[in-house]
């Protein structure tokens, strides 16, 4: 118990627990599989962006840019697929090219221009999303090809429930769940993932040590991209239909999920358990409250307090740490 | 005769016209104790950084390890030869475990990609085998103790077969048993056949540990010696050129109502009914190893660790200090132990750091601060301290360790403070210039002020204090006259502890 009460984690996992109780105790609705395999869903998207940011803040950096690289992913690729036809795996294909061009273009800025992260790609999100709105002259696309739509209703896992109404676990939730294999096994056994832990850490031991910098931003930033050419097709997937300006605005609520999941915006700390977590906490508010009927107004107010409280509480542990190794044994 | 491991022959480095290192020759033998000393800007670094292969020397210079010429001077090429450096910051990963910072240079050398957790596990146990240690294999770096995490930097370079340590100023946040233990951990690597290389700036732990000692000035070799050739007081003027000279200090007689008075100070787990008195124009030294309670105390009489119970007095007056301002207030100046991050703002100009503390007083018309008083006063500071600055614009980053001292000096005199507290005024800071801040601390206490220097070197206490108070684990175990303890007898006395 008592190791438990080291981890961040903990204490969002007891946030979330009394949070859902207290959802379940207005609305039953909240506590069936159905809710829970649609908010699997519905929050696959952030849940995929927030793997992308937390690797980044793992490595000491950030990336603002990541929602303008969606935008201009996703519109891209249904451009492709609407006039070259193709298959769903065209479409992840084009959308993260797409990603992994612009995400290597923010790295090769931040390591050669030697700007702090978060003014490069603020700069870079301007950029990336002003050509995007130039060139689609903001026009929204609605015609999805059918295989498209066909592709977006598959669930893996097929059930009724008591009402007759059928339900299941969508693929979308599935291409997260992936995402996040993929990233436990880079940043748990891999020698480039532990190496990302040490450069955000310390940068001059990880150079020291003779990691290579340039290699390991390089794969920050491409990542970030390749996910967010991921979640470019599963926002599509999602909404079915692609709006040039429906993503941008949406960083600050990845970054917030991957910090309440305990990912420090220094640098060297952050797991993927916490950023699910986040995720969670993010999607139960939300969903709370339309649950509970309460305005979605209020949405944005809960965040803040829960930050706040959440990092108050890290901050008390860090400040408990430090008082006890100040202690000197009086005789 | 012992087999040379390292030999280095007419070394020399020139940076942008400046001669760093000047035909220096420089030898290790296998298995050896050596001690480099030298001021700063001796070239200390620089011949750690071409022994390592970081800085290449200019042409000319002849390195060879083992009897082998050494053609390329890389990095790279150095480790596989078995040079290793800890440099003072240890080059550790704080949020990383025990195990993946001993293992972590090991692993990037073999070049898998995949991250084997009972590889890891193994190779950072068979280094702490090596030496003797056990450390707690996943706890987090940042979570132990200095000395601790020092001892997985060692972990680290025995992970590979290394020949020669080399070991960057490893004693400057040691407590004196971890210096023990780091010394008999060292001791046991030589007894493998391991040299290590030591640099330091503390004089009394050259003697303890070194077999042979190489002293540098102004990047010329001024020699190496055989450690019974060399004693303090020759040892200095070898590293400066001039003979320092240290006459007692002595506080005037007529002592009258003292300036501070401290009652009964306690504070859990801090320190324990600690009573003193400070009088006008007297310098108390405060002594202790690390971790007696002397810092603390000192943050205790600046408002930034209030005590839970003890009364303080100033002028007789009892007062109460619940905050840096209060402090500033009562006239009370602090110079941290940790200049760099409490004293000074280092990436801005000297001018403003000096007059940081008194700014409401430079105020002009409309409340707002007025530019020509703020030039009058930073420059004044400057010339009172005589610091030696290219531009009062320039950043304090730009200044030697002295000089840097000095400013954060500048700093408090500005307020015309009644009582300095001096918490280890010449740490890090070159042999001569330490005497010319002693001069500094001297001629203030002369002028009245009422002056605490806590420090634990006690060549350093003796010498510029009258009274010296002794602290160990918490409480005031003993107060001497300096006129009648000789150093000698107050280390033995600070070092039991």
């Amino acid at each position: 118990m008592k190791r438990f009460l080291r981890y961040h984690e903990f204490y969002v996992l007891i946030v979330i627990i009394i949070l859902a109780i207290i959802i379940t105790s207005v609305n039953k609705q909240f506590f069936t599989l159905e809710n829970f395999f649609d908010l699997l869903k519905s929050y696959s998207f952030l849940g995929i962006l927030a793997v992308g940011v937390l690797i980044v803040l793992i490595s000491g950096g950030i990336d603002i840019s990541f929602t303008a690289m969606t935008s201009v992913a996703e519109y891209v690729m249904a451009i492709y697929i609407i006039n070259l036809k193709g298959n769903i795996l065209i479409a992840f294909l084009i959308a993260i090219l797409v990603g992994l061009a612009l995400g290597a273009f923010n790295a090769t800025l931040i390591h050669f221009l030697r700007i702090p992260t978060i003014i490069t790609t603020i700069a870079t999100l301007n950029i990336y999303y002003g050509l995007l709105s130039f060139f689609s002259g903001g026009k929204w696309i609605y015609s999805l090809p059918n295989w498209f739509r066909d592709f977006s209703v598959i669930e893996v896992i097929k059930l009724v429930n008591k009402e007759g109404i059928r339900y299941g676990l969508s693929i979308v939730t599935i291409i997260w769940i992936f995402v996040l294999l993929l990233a436990f096994c880079i940043l748990r056994y891999t020698t480039l993932g532990r190496s990302i832990y040490a450069m955000g850490g310390n940068r001059i031991s990880a150079q020291r040590v003779g990691l290579n910098i340039l290699r390991l931003q390089f794969f920050v930033y491409c990542f970030m991209g390749f996910l967010s050419g991921i979640a470019a097709v599963v926002h599509a997937l999602l909404v079915m239909n692609v709006a040039p300006n429906a993503i941008v605005g949406k960083e600050l609520d990845v970054i917030a999920a991957v910090v309440l999941g305990g990912a420090n915006l220094a640098g060297g700390a952050g797991s993927l358990l916490g950023t699910i977590l986040g995720v969670t906490l993010v999607a139960l508010m939300s969903n709370g409250i339309t649950l509970m009927r309460v305005s979605s107004l209020w949405y944005n107010v809960f965040i803040g307090l829960i930050i706040i409280v959440s990092v108050c509480m890290s901050a008390h542990q860090l400040k408990i740490k430090q008082s006890q190794r100040a202690v000197i044994d009086i005789e | 005769m012992a087999e040379e491991f390292l030999l280095m022959k007419n070394i020399s480095k020139r940076f942008a016209g400046v001669q760093a290192l000047d035909s220096v020759d420089f030898s290790i033998n296998k298995g050896e104790i050596h001690c480099l000393v030298g001021e700063n800007g001796s070239g200390k670094s620089t011949l750690i950084k071409i022994i390592s292969g970081v800085e290449q020397p200019d042409d000319g210079s002849e390195i060879y390890i083992e009897g082998e010429r050494i053609e390329s001077f890389q990095s790279i090429d150095t480790i596989r030869k078995g040079v290793e450096v800890i440099y003072q910051d240890l080059s550790l990963f704080p949020n990383m475990t025990v195990v993946e910072n001993i293992a972590i240079s090991q692993i990037i050398e073999r070049g898998s990609r995949l991250f084997n957790w009972s590889d890891v596990r193994h190779i950072s146990q068979e280094a702490m085998a090596r030496i003797k240690i056990r450390l707690p294999l996943d706890e987090k770096v940042g979570n132990l103790s200095v000395a601790d995490q020092q001892l997985v930097a060692i972990c680290r370079t025995l992970t590979s077969d290394v020949r020669l340590l080399i070991m960057d100023e490893p004693t400057s946040s040691l407590t004196r048993k971890e210096v023990e233990s780091l010394f008999s951990v060292i001791k046991d690597l030589q007894k493998s056949g391991i040299a290590t290389l030591f640099v330091s700036h503390k004089l009394n732990e050259v003697f303890q540990i070194a077999e042979r000692v190489t002293v540098l000035r102004d990047g010329k070799k001024i020699g190496t010696f055989n450690r019974e050739e060399l004693d303090n007081e020759k040892l200095t003027m070898l590293m400066t050129g001039k003979k320092v000279e240290y006459s007692q200090f002595s506080a005037p007689p007529t002592r009258g109502d003292p300036l501070l008075e401290v009652r009964n100070l306690s504070k859990e787990r801090n320190f324990k009914d600690i009573s003193f008195k400070l009088y006008p124009g007297e310098i108390l030294g405060i002594t202790g190893l690390l971790g007696s309670g002397r810092t603390e105390l000192a943050l205790a009489l600046f408002g930034m660790n209030n005590p839970d119970f003890g009364e303080i007095y100033i002028n007789r007056k009892k007062v109460l200090i619940n905050s840096v301002q209060d402090a500033i207030k009562l006239g009370i100046g602090y110079l941290p132990e940790n200049r760099l991050v409490q004293g000074l703002v280092m990436e801005q100009s000297i001018g403003k750091n000096i007059v940081v503390t008194v700014l409401d007083r430079l105020r002009g018309t409309l409340n707002l601060i007025d530019k020509k008083q703020v030039e009058n006063s930073s420059n004044k500071g400057v010339s009172d301290l005589e610091i030696r600055i290219p531009s009062i614009d320039s950043p304090v980053s730009t200044l030697s360790g002295g000089n840097q001292q000095r400013v954060v000096l500048a700093k408090w005199i500005a307020t015309q403070p009644k009582i300095l507290i001096l918490d280890g005024p010449t740490i890090g800071i070159d042999v001569a210039a330490k005497r010319a801040i002693h001069e500094i601390i001297r001629e203030l206490a002369n002028s009245g002020i009422g002056i605490v220097i806590i420090s634990d070197e006690v060549p350093e206490v003796v010498p510029n204090c009258s009274r010296i108070l002794l602290m160990r684990k918490g409480r005031i175990i003993g107060e001497f006259k300096a006129e009648d303890t000789s150093e000698e007898e107050l280390q033995n006395l600070v070092n039991a502890g």
